[in-house]
């Protein structure tokens, strides 16, 4: 009596898990293998010889201890520091800035406030080209231009160790500002009206009912504004390749450049699944934050 | 407010045009790409301002050089959208609707994924595909691509299937239609905007990257336009009209989905993330 009921129910479990079971299968080969792997790796010692012979023998903690001992490990790290609180700062400013801005109504807005997506939607090695163009330091244009101001004229951006990260920081300020205004822009318009009227017919002035009413208000949106941006951010690759190769002198370096480096041009993959660890282990403290922004959100 | 008085209306306009500005600045590096492009003989030479005519050298070397890498792109990126959108539309579907044990671990999994750096993958997934013949292929290069934008498709899919009201999907099935009929029939069809925005997404994904092209072919077979501009630069330094040139038909494709599918690309940047 019971079996017929029981294989068709069975057989309609399967078939809900024929919708799904193609998906968790990518994932776990493409998202959750390579984070085992990664951790497995950092403990092989790799050679351009194992790409022949295959042989990548267990070394122990020696990849670590060889990254942790290399100053430019260090370097990476503070440059990654420095590049990811820079350019959500800046980000984050300004794109709040023009969210705020783009609440008003004024004619064309929609289409000016479309417009300014173009940057974000161009690849991000193109635009590092781009800039690295602009940038240039004897035919570049920003420095033509600060000449007929008669205001330097001949600033090194991306070849001098000492501006090179401020350039990259702030080319990934531009890259990052429609990101941020779109989601502030959502945001700022889901704040029910009446609270501005309310702080309106209080005599509230605008900076002050934008700071106890707009902001409070935005939180959870600001939360997950700030830690998408840092974990899009603390991982770039493609710009910094473009814009400097992470030079001169290893100056805009950072850890995902680090990987990069260790792999792909040492062929040192051991070295360069350290480097990613630590990476993960930094975007995982924030993965946290961003669960809990998530659910609090959520409910 | 809805009374245009003259002094109301002037200031709207002072809106606009401060709008202008801060676009006008925004976009002033994508202009100087195409006016750099539009004066090819310029290497060294500093920029003019606005390009003196319309000199497309610049771009006809741009399309002999990397012509066919535009085509790889192209090839590459709407294969990955096709796996994509195969693969994450069914699993969107069954994790909003048949309340599943684990479903939501694997929507947990799903926002945890998109937060693993690429590098990470990359690096994992060469000795693989080394080892499995997929390196230097364009299967190959389409199925890591598809990983961009599969976990994205997913949540912003699930979230829309969700508010489908189930009274539709019940009388479907009570006309006896299974779940694949109910899917294909029923839910793909009332989820239109959605696959669109991930296809979208799952498309700019793609054409955008550039780690993947790096990191999984070793010789020139398959290379996207991405690692073409970026292999260009390192042998034309003194010829920028035509790295401009290949950089602004690389940029063509953005241009084209804002204009045609502005609220999808809206929709998706802030859907995908806060939802």
């Amino acid at each position: 009596m019971t079996t017929p009921t029981v294989t068709a129910r069975t057989r309609r479990r399967l078939a809900q898990w024929g919708f799904v079971a193609p998906a968790v299968v990518f994932m776990l080969l493409f998202f959750g293998y390579p984070l085992v792997r990664n951790v497995v790796m950092s403990f092989q010692h790799y050679t351009p010889k194992t790409f022949f012979t295959g042989e990548a023998p267990f070394n122990g903690a020696d990849n670590w201890s060889n990254v942790f001992h290399d100053a430019l490990f260090g370097k990476a790290l503070w440059h990654t520091l420095v590049f990811t609180a820079g350019s959500l700062l800046g980000q984050f400013c300004i794109g709040l800035a023009l969210a705020v801005f783009f609440s008003r109504r004024f004619p064309l807005n929609g289409v000016l406030r479309s417009l300014i997506l173009l940057p974000w939607l161009v690849p991000m090695v193109v635009s590092g080209i781009v800039w690295r163009r602009i940038l240039d330091q004897d035919t570049g244009v920003l420095n033509s231009f600060l000449d007929t101001l008669g205001a330097g004229g001949h600033t090194p951006w991306l070849t001098s160790p000492d501006l090179a990260l401020l350039s990259v920081v702030l080319v990934n300020v531009w890259i990052g500002i429609p990101f941020n205004m779109v989601i502030l822009y959502g945001g700022l318009q889901e704040i029910p009206k009446e609270l501005h009227e309310a702080a309106a017919l209080d005599g509230a002035s605008a900076w002050r009912t934008f700071r106890s009413v707009t902001l409070p208000v935005l939180r959870p949106v600001v939360t997950v504004v700030l830690v998408l941006g840092f974990m899009s951010t603390v991982k770039i690759l493609d710009l910094i390749l473009a814009l400097t190769d992470g030079g001169p002198a290893d100056a805009t370096q950072t850890l995902g450049t680090l990987t990069y480096q260790n792999s792909f041009v040492q062929l040192d993959f051991g070295a360069g699944a350290v480097v990613g660890n630590v990476l993960i282990l930094i975007s995982a403290v924030f993965a946290v934050f961003y669960l809990r922004a998530n659910r609090t959100e959520g409910k | 407010m809805a009374t245009h008085t003259p002094t109301a209306s002037r200031r709207r306009w002072g809106s606009t045009v401060a709008g202008v500005l801060v676009l006008g600045v925004m976009l002033f590096p994508l202009y100087w790409m195409l006016n750099t492009a539009l004066q090819p003989e310029s290497g060294l030479l500093q920029v003019d301002p606005v390009p003196g005519g319309l000199d497309l050298s610049g771009f006809s070397q741009a399309i002999g050089d990397q012509g066919g890498h535009l085509l790889t792109s192209l090839a590459v990126s709407l294969g990955a959208v096709a796996l994509c959108l195969a693969i994450s539309a069914p699993a969107a579907y069954g994790l909003a609707r048949f309340g599943l044990r684990g479903s939501r671990t694997i929507v947990f999994g799903t926002l945890i994924t998109q937060m693993v750096p690429g590098i990470v993958i990359a690096n994992a997934l060469y000795n693989s595909y080394v080892d499995l013949g997929l390196v230097n292929s364009y299967f190959g290069l389409m199925l890591a691509d598809a990983s961009l934008g599969i976990p994205f498709s997913i949540v912003l899919m699930r979230s829309f299937m969700v508010s489908i009201p189930g009274e539709v999907i019940e009388a479907a099935q009570i006309d006896g239609a299974g779940p694949v009929r109910t899917f294909a029939r029923v839910v793909l069809p009332m989820s239109r905007n959605s696959l669109i925005t991930s296809g979208l997404f799952a498309f700019l994904f793609a054409w955008s990257d550039f780690m993947f092209a790096l990191t999984l072919n070793t010789t020139d077979e398959v290379k996207p336009v991405t690692l073409g501009i970026y292999q260009y630069i390192g042998a034309h330094v003194g010829d920028w009209g035509s790295v401009m040139a290949a950089s602004v038909l690389s940029a063509v494709p953005a241009a084209i989905l804002l204009v045609l599918a502005q609220k999808y690309i809206a929709a998706g940047i802030t859907g995908g993330s806060v939802k």
